[in-house]
């Protein structure tokens, strides 16, 4: 069945449910790759990665936002205590026409929001109250649908009645009931009195944590596109039956809590009782998820300094969006799972001894291929060479042998990545960086100790107070003591053993016995020619001047680290068999998530070359080819108009320079023939699908070009 | 700077070399720092010297930090297939100097002149005959007039005037377009004329070659760009020739004709695109993982990517349930897509108030039904019909769901800015480059462009349809209208036939008896769209038939002859 037609443009393809199949997406895995070898064992092992990782993500979501969300919970116990003890007080009265509101400030990237959303609306559930309503803006253009929506989303909720005795209102479908705050307010009395009514094992509607006339707490997910008049009618009417129906309104802000004052006027906001709550700022939540999931042993699986890069930068200067940056992360694991036919090995060390075992000779030829196992072979001697060049068996022992090697070197690294920083984080201007993921691209990108910014830092530590120094050997030996590394040797008693020596420092001090010395001399009469002498000598013995103690500990205490940094923080490009764990192909990465299409189709009308590698098409810049696609030569002249372009110029143009390139029939030459023509309307109509020109009225047989400059 | 000799050694330089120069040198040296501030309209010469000694020091750190974004970010060279183009934003987002009127013309004939060997080199050398050779020179001669024309006054413009910058807004001239007039209408005369001069052609072929250069570098300098494109737009005096299509007695194609001829043409790097076209292909089972693991598919570049969607379509999709959308097709929308959906996939016959609630009960249903699965073909994603922002709501809250697989392919160079982040995080893009060269056929082939002709042959047959289901009374109220409209062709003010002239003149025609039954007959016709009815700033209501001239008129003779 073909797919063009001129009376539709939706086609459906049902085939057969007998001849239907669904496919997995190993099948696909193994299908696309060349690299067939073990493909099924690399899809498991990507996809349980991904689970633990995925896990692991949602863990410190939860984790950072436990705060809040206790936060939340206590304002949203503390804020109908009123309406439950039915105070009467004129103080409280006026007090309870206010809607209690919590304004929740949660950042600019938006997208992050619905799953901080998700959570609290099952944290609410689980602990204060069934009635939980989330309104998008998108959803609610009037104040009608707002209500429509929030009556909807209410007697849907799971107060689970009993079906037998179910009231004849619950059976009326949700469109026949007339939205009104009335009808909310009467149905909520509905539902509370019989749960205050019904005996006490049916008290169970609202389960034993709820409290007895439970909130309906209604949140605005992004309350900066809601239209500000929905907004203040939603907030004037329920005012007014506040009492009867306990609302508690959450406001979710990206901006700043401002934005409410410019929404509402001053009458409408008097109306709520606002306390605001902020959130984690999203660049706390990234260093978070790069500290879980980046700098730890706990994952086989890494990406390189370039591949990092991008994903930080696409963090930083597109969206602030973790989840966008938790999608690149998935989508790396997905091409290196694919694409790296050696990812078998990218697994944890206990699984690996089996895996190593299994592989086959193609398998192995694949590990003799890689340029840093080549380069390990090298530097071994000519008999071993021979073996493993040759025998699998002896070539799976020893990349057994480097796996561990590589597991232990991840081991060190990172208590030693946090040990540096823990020293550069405090510096002034930061040399290093504050961050600590700034310097473990700076550490993955070359030998960190060959740079500038390193010589700086540890010149700057050089300078360090007895005080700095202690509180950053205090942090590292924590570092030290909560790392798995057994391998780092004695380097935790070795800052342990500095510690206590700055902590104590044996008071006796020569140098300044000498110095008072010479400053006695000096008050003695002398004549000239001595004192010069005198203040000569003092001025050398002052350059000269021995170390104090604690400077001799210090420059120890910065050789040490100097030295751990040079033993345990090598670049992993220095590791063998590195190709097996780091994803580096930052390109590809850039191109899924960060592509320029623009760039794209600018190049393509351009350079034709690039893509149709036909030897005519060759060009110097700038110039181009009068064989080339008719749509490029058609942009190329486009691109030397104004505003307007002539269609007739344009059109002679064009046919100029494509009857050069076809030197057939040159009597014609000086006429536009059909064939010309017909090329030129296609060009046309093609550059205005692609948007360049569109028709405009302004003058007969013009065209308005839509871009500017050349481009 | 604090080298006195440095400052006059370089003011020295100024002097002897053009003010362009120094420019371009400045541009060269400190292109960052140019573009951004804009002292270069003043051309106080020390200052920029100072500037351009300046600027490699203290704009250092800032153009480090750019380099290394757009290093990351930007597109640097890369394999064979990525978009290796050197290209940043630089090259394609530029603002550069308007250009004159008839550069298009003279960059026409450099491009005719240059590739003139590759040419040679791929075909038969053909010797050149005597027309040819003719006709080109004539040609020429003719451009070269305008340059003529042009170079004094440019120069004179150079001299008098030190700013750079409005020069090249002075070329937007009026006597440019002129003299394009003077030059397309006297054509014969311009072959006699041009034996009289070819002395002065030979002095002012000296001309151009020493201007380009200097022409070139002008380009080059970013000039006050933010100024210059707000003059360039402000004014709404339109510099452009005004020839018209009518004029060079060309004949508008219809759509039926100009697919014939392309048809015939042969297909240009034909190997070429099916190498591209095979590279694709290698991606279609990655496609399909990825799909089933959460991402959606995107396809950009140049060319249709209607044959590369369809050949994944014929090899991966034969034994599963999908929809092709062609969003190129005028009628299109989210509601049809919706329908589909609910009709002809889940079988649901219900009908829905809104798209809203049909998309609501769609995502229920998917949700509810792990095991169903759908995949979405869409074909120009940013078509007119698609690209609004409920529509890319809908679309992207369905491709949201884990078992609905979404692979759309977009074209125009705009299109990303129909997403918002929440827009895009939804349909949550995997983006490809399928640069493919194919002519974009089917995309274009709804589309009324300029140069068509339109056939009308398919409003006359519906036309002559309706009609004919209509009683003989009606049809003759239509024929009244159509003649009546006839009459009145040439006149552009003609607001049309007012319901009272109407109802006169059926009346009169014993076609109506009361003017109620008129407005029944016409409320029949306005339902199926057979006239148009525009009221005037007094209420009185004006009838129309929406259809050319053309079409009406032949119309109305077939009518008669029946």
């Amino acid at each position: 069945m073909s797919t063009c037609s001129v009376s539709k443009g939706c086609f459906v393809f049902k085939p057969d449910s007998k001849k239907r199949k669904i496919s997995s997406a190993a099948e696909y895995f193994s299908k696309g790759n060349n690299d067939a070898e073990d493909s099924g064992l690399r899809f498991d092992t990507c996809q349980s990665l991904w689970k633990e990782i995925k896990c692991e993500t949602e863990q410190i979501q939860e984790d950072l936002n436990k705060k809040l969300f206790h936060n939340l919970l206590d304002f949203l116990r503390k804020s109908h205590l009123d309406f439950k003890q039915k105070k009467t007080e004129w103080a409280s009265r006026m007090k309870s026409n206010e809607i209690p509101t919590a304004a929740v400030v949660l950042g600019v990237n938006v997208t992050d929001h619905d799953l901080t959303f998700k959570r609290l609306t099952e944290v609410f559930q689980n602990d204060v109250t069934p009635f939980v309503v989330s309104l998008k803006s998108k959803e609610c253009p009037g104040i009608k649908n707002l209500l429509q929506k929030l009556m909807i989303q209410l007697m849907g909720c799971p107060v689970d009645m009993d079906s037998s005795d179910e009231e004849e209102s619950s059976k009326i479908s949700p469109n026949r009931i007339r939205y009104s705050v009335t009808s909310l307010t009467k149905w909520y009395r509905n539902v509370t009195k019989k749960a205050d009514t019904e005996t006490p094992c049916k008290k169970r509607i609202f389960s034993s944590k709820h409290c007895e006339s439970p909130p309906v707490v209604v949140i605005f997910k992004n309350i900066e596109s809601f239209s500000s008049k929905v907004l203040q009618d939603f907030i004037t009417i329920s005012s007014h039956c506040i009492r009867e129906f306990p609302l508690v309104l959450i406001f979710g802000i990206a901006t700043s809590p401002m934005i409410i004052h410019k929404l509402l006027p001053h009458s409408v906001s008097s109306l709520l009782c606002i306390e605001l709550f902020q959130s984690l700022s999203c660049k706390e939540h990234l260093s978070k998820v790069i500290d879980k999931l980046l700098l730890t042993s706990q994952f086989p699986f890494k990406l390189s300094e370039k591949v990092l890069q991008v994903l930080i930068n696409i963090f930083l200067y597109h969206d602030f969006s973790v989840q966008n940056f938790i999608k690149g992360f998935q989508l790396s694991l997905l091409e290196h799972f694919y694409s790296q036919p050696l990812s078998v090995l990218c697994c944890e060390i206990y699984k690996a001894k089996k895996r190593v075992d299994s592989l086959s000779h193609n398998q192995c030829e694949n590990i003799r291929r890689l340029s840093s196992f080549r380069r390990f072979v090298e530097s071994e001697v000519s008999n071993k060479q021979t073996i493993l060049l040759t025998d699998d068996e002896g070539l799976k022992e020893t990349v057994y042998a480097l796996l561990q090697d590589l597991h232990t070197y991840h081991e060190n690294y990172f208590p030693v990545l946090r040990c540096l920083h823990a020293f550069t984080s405090s510096l002034p201007k930061y040399p290093l960086g504050k961050q600590i993921r700034e310097l473990y691209c700076a550490c993955l990108e070359k030998k960190v100790w060959e740079t500038e910014e390193y010589e700086s830092a540890i010149q700057l530590v050089r300078m360090m107070a007895t005080d700095e120094l202690v509180d950053i050997l205090e942090k590292c030996v924590e570092i030290l003591k909560s790392s798995p590394a057994a391998h780092l040797g004695n380097s935790l008693e070795k800052i342990e053993e500095y510690l206590s020596q700055l902590k104590h420092p044996e008071e006796i001090n020569e140098d300044q016995e000498t110095s008072i010395s010479s400053l006695k001399e000096l008050q003695k009469k002398t004549d000239l020619y001595h004192l010069q002498k005198t203040l000569l000598e003092m001025k050398e013995s002052r350059r000269l001047k021995k170390l104090t103690k604690f400077e001799m500990l210090r420059f120890e205490i910065v050789d040490f680290v100097d030295s751990l940094v040079k033993n345990y923080l090598v670049p992993v490009e220095m590791q063998t068999l590195h190709e097996v764990m780091y994803f580096s192909a930052a390109n590809t990465l850039r191109e899924r998530l960060n592509a320029p299409p623009r760039v794209a189709l600018h190049n393509a009308l351009n350079n034709p070359y690039f893509y149709l590698k036909n030897e005519s098409l060759k060009s110097e810049a700038g110039s181009i080819s009068n064989t080339a696609p008719d749509i490029c030569i058609a942009y190329k002249l486009h691109l030397e108009c104004g505003r307007l372009i002539n269609l007739v110029d344009w059109l002679e143009a064009f046919s100029t320079v494509v009857k050069a390139a076809d030197n057939t029939d040159s009597s014609v030459k000086d006429r536009i023939d059909d064939i010309t023509h017909a090329r030129f309307i296609r060009a046309v109509s093609e550059l205005e699908l692609l948007g360049f020109i569109k028709p405009t009225k302004q003058k007969t047989d013009h065209v308005a070009r839509l871009t500017w400059g050349s481009c | 700077m604090s080298n006195p000799k440095v400052k006059k050694k370089s003011i020295l330089e100024v002097k002897f070399i053009g003010d362009e120069d120094v420019l371009k040198h400045i541009s060269e040296d400190a292109g960052i720092k140019v573009r951004k501030n804009k002292v270069l309209n003043t051309l106080d010469i020390k200052k920029l010297v100072k500037k351009s000694a300046n600027s490699s020091e203290d704009e250092d750190p800032v153009t480090f930090e750019e380099q290394g974004y757009v290093s990351n970010l930007g597109t640097d060279v890369q394999g064979s297939l990525g978009n290796g183009c050197s290209t940043g934003g630089g090259d394609v987002f530029p603002f550069q100097t308007p250009k004159r009127t008839n550069k298009m013309a003279e960059i026409a004939s450099e491009l005719a002149h240059q590739p003139e060997r590759n040419a040679v080199q791929g075909k038969l050398m053909k010797p050149e005959n005597e027309v040819r050779s003719k006709s080109k020179g004539q040609e020429e001669k003719s451009r070269r007039k305008v340059c003529i024309s042009n170079t004094p006054y440019r120069l004179r413009k150079r001299i008098t005037g030190l700013n750079m910058c409005s020069d090249s807004e002075s070329d937007y001239s009026a006597s440019c377009s002129e003299e394009e007039e003077e030059e397309s209408c006297s054509k014969s005369a311009d072959s006699t004329f041009h034996e009289a001069m070819p002395a002065r052609r030979q002095t002012t072929s000296a001309h151009p070659s020493k201007e380009t250069p200097a022409k070139k570098q002008k380009q080059n300098i970013p000039s006050d760009l933010v100024e210059e494109y707000f003059e360039a737009h402000s004014s709404s005096k339109v510099l452009t020739s005004d020839r018209t299509l009518q004029k060079i007695e060309k004949k508008k194609l219809d759509q039926e004709s100009l697919q014939n001829i392309l048809n015939k043409l042969p297909v240009a790097f034909a190997a070429e695109r099916e190498a591209l076209t095979k590279q694709y292909e290698t991606f279609f089972c990655k496609w399909m993982l990825q799909l089933h693991l959460g991402f959606n598919i995107l396809l950009y570049g140049l060319g249709s990517k209607r044959d590369l969607l369809e050949n994944f379509r014929i090899s991966l999709l034969r034994d599963s349930v999908h929809i092709v959308v062609n969003g190129f097709f005028p009628n299109v929308n989210v509601k049809s897509i919706l329908n589909s959906i609910t009709e002809e996939v889940l079988d649901d016959k219900s009908t829905f108030r809104s798209s809203q609630d049909q998309l609501d009960m769609v995502m229920k249903r998917f949700k509810e039904d792990p095991s169903l699965e759908l995949y979405l073909l869409i074909h120009n994603l940013d078509s007119q019909m698609l690209r609004g922002d409920k529509s890319q709501q809908i679309l992207g809250q369905l491709s949201s769901l884990p078992n609905v697989y979404l692979i759309a392919s977009i074209d125009h160079i705009n299109a990303p800015l129909m997403w918002d982040q929440a827009k895009q995080s939804m349909y949550n893009w995997l983006w490809y480059e399928t640069t493919t060269y194919s002519p974009y056929i089917e995309e274009t082939s709804y589309e009324n462009s300029l140069l068509i002709q339109r056939s009308g042959s398919l409003a006359l047959s519906s036309l002559t349809h309706v009609l004919h289901s209509l009683t003989p009374n009606a049809r003759g109220i239509f024929r009244l209208l159509g003649e009546c409209q006839l009459e009145n062709k040439d006149n552009p003010s003609w607001p049309g036939l007012s319901f009272q002239e109407l109802y006169q003149h059926c009346r009169e025609a014993f076609l109506v008896n009361s003017d109620l039954s008129l407005r029944a007959q016409l409320t029949e016709f306005r339902d199926h769209k057979l006239i148009r009815t525009k009221r005037n700033a007094d209420g009185v209501e004006y009838l129309l038939i929406p259809v050319d001239m053309g079409t009406l008129a032949e119309f109305l003779q077939k009518d008669t002859e029946v």
